[in-house]
Protein backbone atom coordinates (compact mmCIF):
# COMPACT_ATOMS: atom_id res chain seq x y z
CA UNK A 1 0.00 0.00 0.00
CA UNK A 2 1.18 3.49 -0.77
CA UNK A 3 1.69 5.63 2.31
CA UNK A 4 -0.96 8.23 2.91
CA UNK A 5 0.37 11.74 2.69
CA UNK A 6 -1.14 15.13 3.39
CA UNK A 7 -1.69 17.04 0.20
CA UNK A 8 -3.61 20.08 -0.89
CA UNK A 9 -6.47 19.27 -3.23
CA UNK A 10 -4.76 21.20 -6.00
CA UNK A 11 -1.56 19.20 -5.59
CA UNK A 12 -3.52 15.94 -5.53
CA UNK A 13 -5.06 16.83 -8.89
CA UNK A 14 -1.64 17.55 -10.37
CA UNK A 15 -0.03 14.37 -9.07
CA UNK A 16 -3.00 12.24 -10.12
CA UNK A 17 -2.85 13.73 -13.62
CA UNK A 18 0.79 12.69 -13.88
CA UNK A 19 -0.11 9.20 -12.65
CA UNK A 20 -2.83 9.11 -15.32
CA UNK A 21 -0.17 9.61 -17.97
CA UNK A 22 -0.64 13.31 -18.59
CA UNK A 23 2.69 14.81 -19.71
CA UNK A 24 1.40 18.12 -21.08
CA UNK A 25 0.13 20.92 -18.90
CA UNK A 26 -0.67 24.44 -20.06
CA UNK A 27 -1.90 27.09 -17.68
CA UNK A 28 -1.94 30.61 -16.43
CA UNK A 29 -1.84 31.48 -12.72
CA UNK A 30 -4.96 32.46 -10.84
CA UNK A 31 -5.98 32.03 -7.19
CA UNK A 32 -7.15 29.60 -5.82
CA UNK A 33 -5.73 27.00 -8.21
CA UNK A 34 -2.16 28.16 -8.72
CA UNK A 35 -0.73 25.19 -6.78
CA UNK A 36 -1.66 22.98 -9.75
CA UNK A 37 0.55 24.99 -12.08
CA UNK A 38 3.29 25.29 -9.46
CA UNK A 39 3.31 21.53 -8.91
CA UNK A 40 3.42 20.84 -12.64
CA UNK A 41 6.24 23.35 -13.12
CA UNK A 42 8.30 21.36 -10.63
CA UNK A 43 7.40 17.85 -11.71
CA UNK A 44 6.99 17.91 -15.48
CA UNK A 45 10.63 18.68 -16.36
CA UNK A 46 11.73 15.71 -14.24
CA UNK A 47 9.56 13.21 -16.13
CA UNK A 48 10.15 14.46 -19.66
CA UNK A 49 6.84 16.27 -19.59
CA UNK A 50 5.88 19.72 -20.77
CA UNK A 51 4.89 22.54 -18.44
CA UNK A 52 4.16 25.80 -20.12
CA UNK A 53 2.86 28.99 -18.58
CA UNK A 54 1.02 30.46 -21.52
CA UNK A 55 0.58 34.17 -22.17
CA UNK A 56 -3.11 33.89 -21.33
CA UNK A 57 -5.87 31.42 -20.51
CA UNK A 58 -7.02 31.51 -24.12
CA UNK A 59 -3.57 30.56 -25.35
CA UNK A 60 -3.43 27.72 -22.82
CA UNK A 61 -6.69 26.11 -23.90
CA UNK A 62 -5.65 26.31 -27.56
CA UNK A 63 -2.36 24.60 -26.70
CA UNK A 64 -4.51 21.90 -25.11
CA UNK A 65 -6.37 21.61 -28.40
CA UNK A 66 -3.14 21.19 -30.29
CA UNK A 67 -1.70 18.48 -28.04
CA UNK A 68 -4.99 16.64 -27.82
CA UNK A 69 -5.14 16.49 -31.62
CA UNK A 70 -1.93 14.44 -31.49
CA UNK A 71 -3.61 11.91 -29.20
CA UNK A 72 -1.70 12.75 -26.01
CA UNK A 73 -3.26 13.22 -22.61
CA UNK A 74 -3.33 16.93 -21.83
CA UNK A 75 -4.81 19.29 -19.29
CA UNK A 76 -5.25 22.88 -18.21
CA UNK A 77 -6.59 24.40 -15.02
CA UNK A 78 -7.91 27.74 -13.91
CA UNK A 79 -10.45 29.42 -11.70
CA UNK A 80 -13.78 31.00 -12.63
CA UNK A 81 -12.80 34.15 -14.61
CA UNK A 82 -10.06 32.17 -16.33
CA UNK A 83 -12.47 29.40 -17.31
CA UNK A 84 -14.74 32.01 -18.88
CA UNK A 85 -11.80 33.02 -21.08
CA UNK A 86 -11.32 29.39 -22.06
CA UNK A 87 -14.90 28.91 -23.20
CA UNK A 88 -14.12 29.50 -26.88
CA UNK A 89 -11.51 26.75 -26.75
CA UNK A 90 -13.85 24.42 -24.87
CA UNK A 91 -16.38 24.77 -27.67
CA UNK A 92 -13.72 24.10 -30.32
CA UNK A 93 -12.55 21.00 -28.43
CA UNK A 94 -16.14 19.76 -28.43
CA UNK A 95 -16.58 20.59 -32.11
CA UNK A 96 -13.44 18.66 -32.99
CA UNK A 97 -14.30 15.75 -30.63
CA UNK A 98 -11.03 16.09 -28.74
CA UNK A 99 -10.47 14.67 -25.25
CA UNK A 100 -9.07 16.96 -22.54
CA UNK A 101 -9.13 17.48 -18.80
CA UNK A 102 -10.00 20.97 -17.62
CA UNK A 103 -10.02 21.91 -13.93
CA UNK A 104 -12.06 24.77 -12.50
CA UNK A 105 -11.27 25.57 -8.86
CA UNK A 106 -14.12 28.00 -8.46
CA UNK A 107 -14.02 31.40 -6.75
CA UNK A 108 -16.74 33.97 -6.19
CA UNK A 109 -18.08 35.90 -9.18
CA UNK A 110 -19.27 37.39 -11.44
CA UNK A 111 -16.47 39.46 -12.92
CA UNK A 112 -13.21 39.28 -11.04
CA UNK A 113 -15.33 38.54 -7.98
CA UNK A 114 -13.17 37.44 -5.08
CA UNK A 115 -10.71 34.71 -4.24
CA UNK A 116 -12.81 32.78 -1.74
CA UNK A 117 -14.64 29.52 -2.59
CA UNK A 118 -17.82 29.37 -4.62
CA UNK A 119 -19.91 26.99 -6.72
CA UNK A 120 -21.46 29.62 -8.92
CA UNK A 121 -20.03 28.27 -12.19
CA UNK A 122 -22.50 25.38 -12.11
CA UNK A 123 -24.49 26.64 -15.09
CA UNK A 124 -21.32 27.46 -17.02
CA UNK A 125 -19.94 23.95 -16.46
CA UNK A 126 -23.09 21.91 -16.95
CA UNK A 127 -25.00 23.93 -19.53
CA UNK A 128 -22.99 26.66 -21.18
CA UNK A 129 -19.31 25.77 -21.43
CA UNK A 130 -19.21 27.69 -24.70
CA UNK A 131 -21.22 28.34 -27.85
CA UNK A 132 -23.03 25.63 -29.74
CA UNK A 133 -24.69 22.37 -28.75
CA UNK A 134 -22.27 20.46 -26.56
CA UNK A 135 -21.72 18.95 -23.16
CA UNK A 136 -18.78 18.35 -20.89
CA UNK A 137 -18.55 15.57 -18.34
CA UNK A 138 -18.56 17.48 -15.04
CA UNK A 139 -17.02 15.82 -11.98
CA UNK A 140 -17.49 17.31 -8.50
CA UNK A 141 -15.03 16.04 -5.89
CA UNK A 142 -15.81 16.50 -2.20
CA UNK A 143 -12.53 15.35 -0.67
CA UNK A 144 -8.85 15.55 -1.51
CA UNK A 145 -8.92 11.82 -2.25
CA UNK A 146 -11.69 12.40 -4.78
CA UNK A 147 -9.73 15.29 -6.31
CA UNK A 148 -7.14 12.65 -7.20
CA UNK A 149 -9.47 9.79 -8.09
CA UNK A 150 -11.77 11.89 -10.28
CA UNK A 151 -8.81 13.37 -12.12
CA UNK A 152 -7.76 9.88 -13.20
CA UNK A 153 -11.37 8.99 -13.97
CA UNK A 154 -11.77 12.26 -15.87
CA UNK A 155 -8.90 11.47 -18.25
CA UNK A 156 -10.37 8.04 -18.78
CA UNK A 157 -13.87 9.29 -19.61
CA UNK A 158 -12.46 12.04 -21.84
CA UNK A 159 -10.58 9.48 -23.94
CA UNK A 160 -13.45 7.02 -23.95
CA UNK A 161 -16.00 9.54 -25.28
CA UNK A 162 -13.64 11.97 -27.05
CA UNK A 163 -14.72 15.04 -25.11
CA UNK A 164 -13.75 17.36 -22.27
CA UNK A 165 -13.97 16.22 -18.68
CA UNK A 166 -14.16 19.11 -16.26
CA UNK A 167 -13.25 18.84 -12.60
CA UNK A 168 -15.56 21.36 -10.92
CA UNK A 169 -13.96 22.00 -7.55
CA UNK A 170 -13.93 25.09 -5.37
CA UNK A 171 -11.37 27.10 -3.43
CA UNK A 172 -11.86 25.03 -0.28
CA UNK A 173 -11.27 21.74 -2.07
CA UNK A 174 -8.22 23.20 -3.78
CA UNK A 175 -6.64 24.66 -0.66
CA UNK A 176 -7.44 22.11 2.03
CA UNK A 177 -5.07 19.32 2.98
CA UNK A 178 -6.27 15.83 3.77
CA UNK A 179 -4.64 12.42 3.75
CA UNK A 180 -4.57 11.08 0.23
CA UNK A 181 -3.29 7.96 -1.40
CA UNK A 182 -2.41 8.21 -5.07
CA UNK A 183 -1.67 4.72 -6.27
CA UNK A 184 1.71 4.32 -7.91
CA UNK A 185 0.36 2.06 -10.63
CA UNK A 186 -3.20 3.19 -11.10
CA UNK A 187 -4.85 1.20 -13.85
CA UNK A 188 -4.90 3.42 -16.89
CA UNK A 189 -7.16 2.41 -19.73
CA UNK A 190 -6.03 3.10 -23.23
CA UNK A 191 -8.37 3.95 -26.03
CA UNK A 192 -8.17 3.87 -29.77
CA UNK A 193 -6.74 7.13 -31.05
CA UNK A 194 -6.42 6.26 -34.70
CA UNK A 195 -8.01 9.66 -35.39
CA UNK A 196 -4.98 11.51 -34.00
CA UNK A 197 -2.78 13.72 -36.15
CA UNK A 198 0.58 12.01 -35.77
CA UNK A 199 2.08 11.95 -39.25
CA UNK A 200 1.00 9.44 -41.91
CA UNK A 201 4.49 8.31 -42.95
CA UNK A 202 2.74 8.06 -46.34
CA UNK A 203 1.15 4.82 -45.14
CA UNK A 204 -2.42 5.96 -44.53
CA UNK A 205 -4.90 8.65 -45.45
CA UNK A 206 -4.21 11.78 -43.42
CA UNK A 207 -6.39 12.58 -40.44
CA UNK A 208 -8.12 15.91 -40.06
CA UNK A 209 -8.99 17.48 -36.72
CA UNK A 210 -11.35 20.36 -37.26
CA UNK A 211 -14.58 21.88 -35.98
CA UNK A 212 -15.59 23.62 -39.21
CA UNK A 213 -18.49 22.07 -41.15
CA UNK A 214 -19.78 24.44 -43.79
CA UNK A 215 -22.42 22.06 -45.09
CA UNK A 216 -25.42 22.30 -42.76
CA UNK A 217 -26.48 18.72 -43.54
CA UNK A 218 -23.13 17.45 -42.34
CA UNK A 219 -23.01 19.76 -39.29
CA UNK A 220 -26.46 18.56 -38.30
CA UNK A 221 -25.31 14.96 -38.64
CA UNK A 222 -22.23 15.36 -36.41
CA UNK A 223 -24.28 17.20 -33.80
CA UNK A 224 -26.92 14.48 -33.71
CA UNK A 225 -24.28 11.77 -33.53
CA UNK A 226 -22.57 13.60 -30.69
CA UNK A 227 -25.83 13.70 -28.74
CA UNK A 228 -26.20 9.93 -29.28
CA UNK A 229 -22.89 9.60 -27.50
CA UNK A 230 -24.09 11.94 -24.74
CA UNK A 231 -27.11 9.66 -24.30
CA UNK A 232 -24.80 6.71 -23.65
CA UNK A 233 -22.94 8.76 -21.07
CA UNK A 234 -26.18 9.66 -19.30
CA UNK A 235 -27.01 5.95 -19.29
CA UNK A 236 -23.64 4.61 -18.13
CA UNK A 237 -21.54 7.18 -16.33
CA UNK A 238 -23.71 8.73 -13.63
CA UNK A 239 -21.98 8.80 -10.25
CA UNK A 240 -23.51 9.81 -6.93
CA UNK A 241 -23.44 8.86 -3.27
CA UNK A 242 -26.31 8.40 -0.84
CA UNK A 243 -25.91 9.27 2.84
CA UNK A 244 -28.48 8.13 5.43
CA UNK A 245 -31.20 7.95 2.78
CA UNK A 246 -32.82 4.64 3.82
CA UNK A 247 -35.63 6.11 5.90
CA UNK A 248 -35.14 9.77 4.99
CA UNK A 249 -38.13 12.10 4.80
CA UNK A 250 -36.01 15.10 3.88
CA UNK A 251 -33.38 14.82 1.18
CA UNK A 252 -30.48 17.25 1.04
CA UNK A 253 -28.84 17.55 -2.37
CA UNK A 254 -25.32 18.96 -2.31
CA UNK A 255 -21.96 18.49 -3.98
CA UNK A 256 -18.35 19.36 -3.22
CA UNK A 257 -17.71 21.40 -0.08
CA UNK A 258 -21.47 21.98 0.40
CA UNK A 259 -21.90 18.21 0.80
CA UNK A 260 -19.21 18.08 3.48
CA UNK A 261 -20.93 20.83 5.47
CA UNK A 262 -24.34 19.25 4.96
CA UNK A 263 -23.02 15.95 6.26
CA UNK A 264 -22.25 17.56 9.64
CA UNK A 265 -25.72 19.13 9.72
CA UNK A 266 -27.40 15.83 8.85
CA UNK A 267 -25.57 13.93 11.58
CA UNK A 268 -26.68 16.60 14.07
CA UNK A 269 -30.28 16.58 12.79
CA UNK A 270 -30.41 12.79 13.12
CA UNK A 271 -29.39 13.17 16.78
CA UNK A 272 -32.47 15.37 17.14
CA UNK A 273 -34.60 12.65 15.57
CA UNK A 274 -35.11 14.28 12.17
CA UNK A 275 -35.13 11.74 9.33
CA UNK A 276 -32.86 13.46 6.85
CA UNK A 277 -30.39 12.12 4.32
CA UNK A 278 -28.40 13.32 1.34
CA UNK A 279 -27.89 12.53 -2.30
CA UNK A 280 -24.50 13.85 -3.38
CA UNK A 281 -24.05 14.13 -7.14
CA UNK A 282 -20.47 13.23 -8.09
CA UNK A 283 -21.19 13.77 -11.78
CA UNK A 284 -23.04 17.06 -12.25
CA UNK A 285 -23.38 16.19 -15.91
CA UNK A 286 -24.65 13.58 -16.34
CA UNK A 287 -26.87 14.58 -13.41
CA UNK A 288 -28.13 11.72 -11.17
CA UNK A 289 -31.73 12.06 -12.33
CA UNK A 290 -32.89 8.52 -11.59
CA UNK A 291 -31.97 8.36 -7.89
CA UNK A 292 -33.49 11.82 -7.37
CA UNK A 293 -36.72 10.82 -9.09
CA UNK A 294 -36.84 7.66 -6.98
CA UNK A 295 -36.26 9.75 -3.85
CA UNK A 296 -39.08 12.11 -4.85
CA UNK A 297 -41.54 9.29 -4.29
CA UNK A 298 -40.24 8.66 -0.79
CA UNK A 299 -39.31 11.98 0.80
CA UNK A 300 -41.46 14.97 1.72
CA UNK A 301 -39.06 17.73 0.74
CA UNK A 302 -35.71 18.42 -0.83
CA UNK A 303 -33.14 20.99 0.21
CA UNK A 304 -30.57 22.14 -2.33
CA UNK A 305 -27.45 23.27 -0.48
CA UNK A 306 -25.15 25.11 -2.86
CA UNK A 307 -22.72 28.01 -2.95
CA UNK A 308 -24.61 29.82 -5.68
CA UNK A 309 -27.86 31.77 -5.87
CA UNK A 310 -29.62 28.53 -6.82
CA UNK A 311 -28.30 26.96 -10.00
CA UNK A 312 -28.37 23.23 -9.26
CA UNK A 313 -31.89 23.59 -7.88
CA UNK A 314 -33.16 23.83 -11.48
CA UNK A 315 -31.70 20.42 -12.28
CA UNK A 316 -33.23 18.96 -9.12
CA UNK A 317 -36.64 20.31 -10.16
CA UNK A 318 -36.28 18.75 -13.61
CA UNK A 319 -35.02 15.44 -12.23
CA UNK A 320 -37.78 15.15 -9.62
CA UNK A 321 -40.43 16.47 -12.05
CA UNK A 322 -41.33 19.01 -9.35
CA UNK A 323 -43.05 16.25 -7.37
CA UNK A 324 -41.98 17.66 -4.01
CA UNK A 325 -41.12 21.14 -2.75
CA UNK A 326 -37.46 22.13 -2.86
CA UNK A 327 -35.89 24.62 -0.46
CA UNK A 328 -32.69 26.48 -1.18
CA UNK A 329 -29.91 26.88 1.37
CA UNK A 330 -27.08 29.01 0.17
CA UNK A 331 -24.31 31.50 0.86
CA UNK A 332 -22.50 33.21 -1.99
CA UNK A 333 -19.63 35.52 -2.87
CA UNK A 334 -17.04 33.40 -1.07
CA UNK A 335 -19.12 33.01 2.10
CA UNK A 336 -19.71 29.44 3.22
CA UNK A 337 -22.75 28.24 5.15
CA UNK A 338 -21.99 26.79 8.57
CA UNK A 339 -23.36 23.37 9.52
CA UNK A 340 -25.62 25.27 11.96
CA UNK A 341 -27.16 27.27 9.11
CA UNK A 342 -27.84 24.08 7.15
CA UNK A 343 -29.25 22.45 10.29
CA UNK A 344 -31.61 25.42 10.78
CA UNK A 345 -32.84 24.91 7.22
CA UNK A 346 -33.38 21.20 7.86
CA UNK A 347 -35.36 21.97 11.03
CA UNK A 348 -37.42 24.50 9.06
CA UNK A 349 -38.08 21.91 6.34
CA UNK A 350 -39.18 19.52 9.06
CA UNK A 351 -41.96 21.94 9.91
CA UNK A 352 -39.98 23.77 12.56
CA UNK A 353 -39.97 20.67 14.75
CA UNK A 354 -36.87 19.18 16.22
CA UNK B 1 -14.64 9.03 20.11
CA UNK B 2 -12.94 12.38 20.28
CA UNK B 3 -12.65 15.27 17.88
CA UNK B 4 -10.54 18.39 18.20
CA UNK B 5 -11.74 21.41 16.22
CA UNK B 6 -8.76 23.73 16.27
CA UNK B 7 -8.52 27.26 14.91
CA UNK B 8 -5.15 29.00 14.73
CA UNK B 9 -5.40 32.67 13.85
CA UNK B 10 -3.04 35.61 13.48
CA UNK B 11 -1.27 37.88 11.00
CA UNK B 12 0.15 36.53 7.78
CA UNK B 13 3.82 35.75 8.41
CA UNK B 14 3.40 34.49 11.98
CA UNK B 15 3.53 30.88 10.85
CA UNK B 16 -0.13 30.19 11.51
CA UNK B 17 -0.48 27.84 8.54
CA UNK B 18 2.83 26.14 9.31
CA UNK B 19 1.87 25.44 12.92
CA UNK B 20 -1.37 23.92 11.65
CA UNK B 21 0.52 21.72 9.20
CA UNK B 22 2.81 20.36 11.92
CA UNK B 23 -0.22 19.54 14.00
CA UNK B 24 -2.10 17.90 11.12
CA UNK B 25 0.89 15.80 10.08
CA UNK B 26 1.47 14.65 13.65
CA UNK B 27 -2.19 13.64 13.80
CA UNK B 28 -1.84 11.70 10.55
CA UNK B 29 1.09 9.72 11.93
CA UNK B 30 -1.11 8.81 14.90
CA UNK B 31 -3.68 7.35 12.47
CA UNK B 32 -6.19 10.09 13.20
CA UNK B 33 -8.53 11.48 10.58
CA UNK B 34 -7.28 14.97 9.81
CA UNK B 35 -8.03 18.01 7.72
CA UNK B 36 -6.18 21.32 7.33
CA UNK B 37 -7.75 24.33 5.70
CA UNK B 38 -6.12 27.75 5.32
CA UNK B 39 -7.95 31.02 4.96
CA UNK B 40 -6.09 34.15 4.03
CA UNK B 41 -6.19 37.19 1.82
CA UNK B 42 -4.09 38.00 -1.23
CA UNK B 43 -1.19 39.51 0.79
CA UNK B 44 2.17 37.74 1.19
CA UNK B 45 2.66 39.31 4.65
CA UNK B 46 0.33 41.15 6.97
CA UNK B 47 -3.38 40.75 6.50
CA UNK B 48 -5.14 38.11 8.54
CA UNK B 49 -4.47 34.41 8.24
CA UNK B 50 -6.08 31.53 9.98
CA UNK B 51 -6.21 27.83 9.62
CA UNK B 52 -8.67 25.15 10.61
CA UNK B 53 -7.29 21.84 11.79
CA UNK B 54 -9.52 18.94 12.67
CA UNK B 55 -8.17 15.83 14.38
CA UNK B 56 -10.68 13.06 14.91
CA UNK B 57 -11.24 9.37 15.43
CA UNK B 58 -14.07 9.45 12.88
CA UNK B 59 -14.18 10.76 9.30
CA UNK B 60 -14.07 14.56 9.06
CA UNK B 61 -17.19 16.19 7.61
CA UNK B 62 -16.86 19.89 7.07
CA UNK B 63 -13.19 20.95 7.18
CA UNK B 64 -14.17 24.48 8.22
CA UNK B 65 -13.82 25.22 11.93
CA UNK B 66 -16.29 28.02 12.62
CA UNK B 67 -16.86 27.25 16.31
CA UNK B 68 -13.50 25.99 17.63
CA UNK B 69 -13.07 24.07 20.84
CA UNK B 70 -9.42 25.09 20.76
CA UNK B 71 -8.49 28.61 19.68
CA UNK B 72 -4.95 29.89 19.31
CA UNK B 73 -5.05 33.68 19.01
CA UNK B 74 -1.77 35.20 17.90
CA UNK B 75 -3.00 38.78 17.61
CA UNK B 76 -5.76 41.00 18.96
CA UNK B 77 -8.03 41.02 15.88
CA UNK B 78 -8.06 37.21 16.00
CA UNK B 79 -9.06 37.13 19.65
CA UNK B 80 -11.71 39.79 19.03
CA UNK B 81 -13.10 37.85 16.11
CA UNK B 82 -13.10 34.31 17.44
CA UNK B 83 -13.46 34.58 21.23
CA UNK B 84 -17.23 34.72 20.88
CA UNK B 85 -17.26 31.78 18.48
CA UNK B 86 -15.33 29.46 20.78
CA UNK B 87 -17.37 26.61 22.19
CA UNK B 88 -18.44 26.56 25.81
CA UNK B 89 -15.81 24.71 27.82
CA UNK B 90 -13.27 25.36 25.07
CA UNK B 91 -9.68 26.46 25.50
CA UNK B 92 -8.26 29.76 24.28
CA UNK B 93 -4.49 30.26 23.96
CA UNK B 94 -3.38 33.88 23.85
CA UNK B 95 0.00 35.30 22.82
CA UNK B 96 0.18 37.73 25.72
CA UNK B 97 3.18 39.58 24.27
CA UNK B 98 1.00 40.92 21.46
CA UNK B 99 -2.44 40.86 23.07
CA UNK B 100 -2.88 43.24 25.97
CA UNK B 101 -6.36 42.24 27.03
CA UNK B 102 -7.70 39.21 28.84
CA UNK B 103 -10.28 36.73 27.59
CA UNK B 104 -13.68 38.03 28.64
CA UNK B 105 -15.63 34.78 28.43
CA UNK B 106 -15.97 32.93 31.71
CA UNK B 107 -17.16 29.65 30.26
CA UNK B 108 -13.85 28.86 28.55
CA UNK B 109 -10.34 28.15 29.85
CA UNK B 110 -7.85 30.87 28.96
CA UNK B 111 -4.07 30.40 28.80
CA UNK B 112 -1.68 33.35 28.47
CA UNK B 113 1.74 32.69 26.97
CA UNK B 114 4.21 35.48 26.12
CA UNK B 115 5.06 33.48 23.02
CA UNK B 116 6.59 36.27 20.95
CA UNK B 117 8.86 37.34 23.83
CA UNK B 118 9.83 33.76 24.65
CA UNK B 119 10.68 33.15 20.99
CA UNK B 120 13.00 36.15 21.00
CA UNK B 121 14.57 34.97 24.26
CA UNK B 122 15.56 31.61 22.82
CA UNK B 123 17.00 33.26 19.73
CA UNK B 124 14.20 32.28 17.37
CA UNK B 125 12.07 35.41 17.04
CA UNK B 126 9.94 33.92 14.25
CA UNK B 127 8.87 30.85 16.19
CA UNK B 128 6.18 32.18 18.52
CA UNK B 129 3.88 29.84 16.59
CA UNK B 130 5.78 26.76 17.79
CA UNK B 131 5.89 28.01 21.38
CA UNK B 132 2.15 28.53 21.59
CA UNK B 133 1.58 25.22 19.77
CA UNK B 134 3.71 23.43 22.38
CA UNK B 135 1.62 24.93 25.18
CA UNK B 136 -1.61 23.99 23.41
CA UNK B 137 -0.53 20.37 22.99
CA UNK B 138 0.38 20.18 26.66
CA UNK B 139 -2.99 21.50 27.84
CA UNK B 140 -5.19 19.57 25.38
CA UNK B 141 -3.35 16.38 24.50
CA UNK B 142 -4.53 16.89 20.92
CA UNK B 143 -1.50 14.92 19.74
CA UNK B 144 1.24 12.98 21.49
CA UNK B 145 4.16 15.27 22.37
CA UNK B 146 6.79 12.56 23.04
CA UNK B 147 7.64 12.09 19.35
CA UNK B 148 6.51 15.52 18.16
CA UNK B 149 9.54 15.74 15.85
CA UNK B 150 7.86 13.18 13.57
CA UNK B 151 5.36 15.84 12.49
CA UNK B 152 8.06 18.48 12.12
CA UNK B 153 10.18 16.28 9.89
CA UNK B 154 7.24 15.79 7.53
CA UNK B 155 6.66 19.49 7.17
CA UNK B 156 10.20 20.89 7.11
CA UNK B 157 11.76 20.07 3.74
CA UNK B 158 15.08 18.21 3.70
CA UNK B 159 16.97 21.27 2.45
CA UNK B 160 15.93 23.12 5.62
CA UNK B 161 16.65 20.18 7.96
CA UNK B 162 18.86 22.44 10.07
CA UNK B 163 15.68 24.22 11.19
CA UNK B 164 14.28 21.15 12.93
CA UNK B 165 16.25 21.58 16.16
CA UNK B 166 15.29 25.19 16.73
CA UNK B 167 11.63 24.40 16.03
CA UNK B 168 11.82 21.54 18.54
CA UNK B 169 13.42 23.86 21.07
CA UNK B 170 10.56 26.33 20.65
CA UNK B 171 7.92 23.62 20.93
CA UNK B 172 9.52 22.34 24.15
CA UNK B 173 9.82 25.84 25.60
CA UNK B 174 6.08 26.24 25.07
CA UNK B 175 5.29 22.80 26.38
CA UNK B 176 7.29 23.41 29.58
CA UNK B 177 5.89 26.91 30.15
Amino acid sequence: MTEKVLMKGNEAIAEAAIKAGCRHYFGYPITPQTEIAAYMAKRMPKIDGVFLQAESEIAAINMVYGVSATGKRVMTSSSSPGIALKSEGLSYLAGADLPALVVNVQRGGPGLGGIQPSQSDYFQATKAGGHGDFKMIVLAPSSVQEMADLTIKGFDLADKYRMTSMILADGTMGQMMEPVEIKENAEINTYDKSWAVTGTECKRQHNIVNSLYLKPELLEKVNVERYERYKQIEENEVMYEEFMMDDAEICVVAFGIAARISQNAIVEARKQGIKVGMIRPITLWPFPKKPLLAAADKVKRFISVELSMGQMIDDIKLATECKKPIDLCTRVGGMIPSPEEVLAKIIEANGGNN
Amino acid sequence: MSTFNILIAGFGGQGVLFAGKCLAYKGLTEDKQVSWLPSYGPEMRGGTANCSVILSDSPVGSPIVSTPDILIAMNLPSLDKYEGETQKGGKIFVDSTLIGRKVEREDVDAYYIPATKMAADIGAPTLANMIILGKMIKETGAVNFDDIEVGLKKVIPARKADMIDINLKALKAGYDF
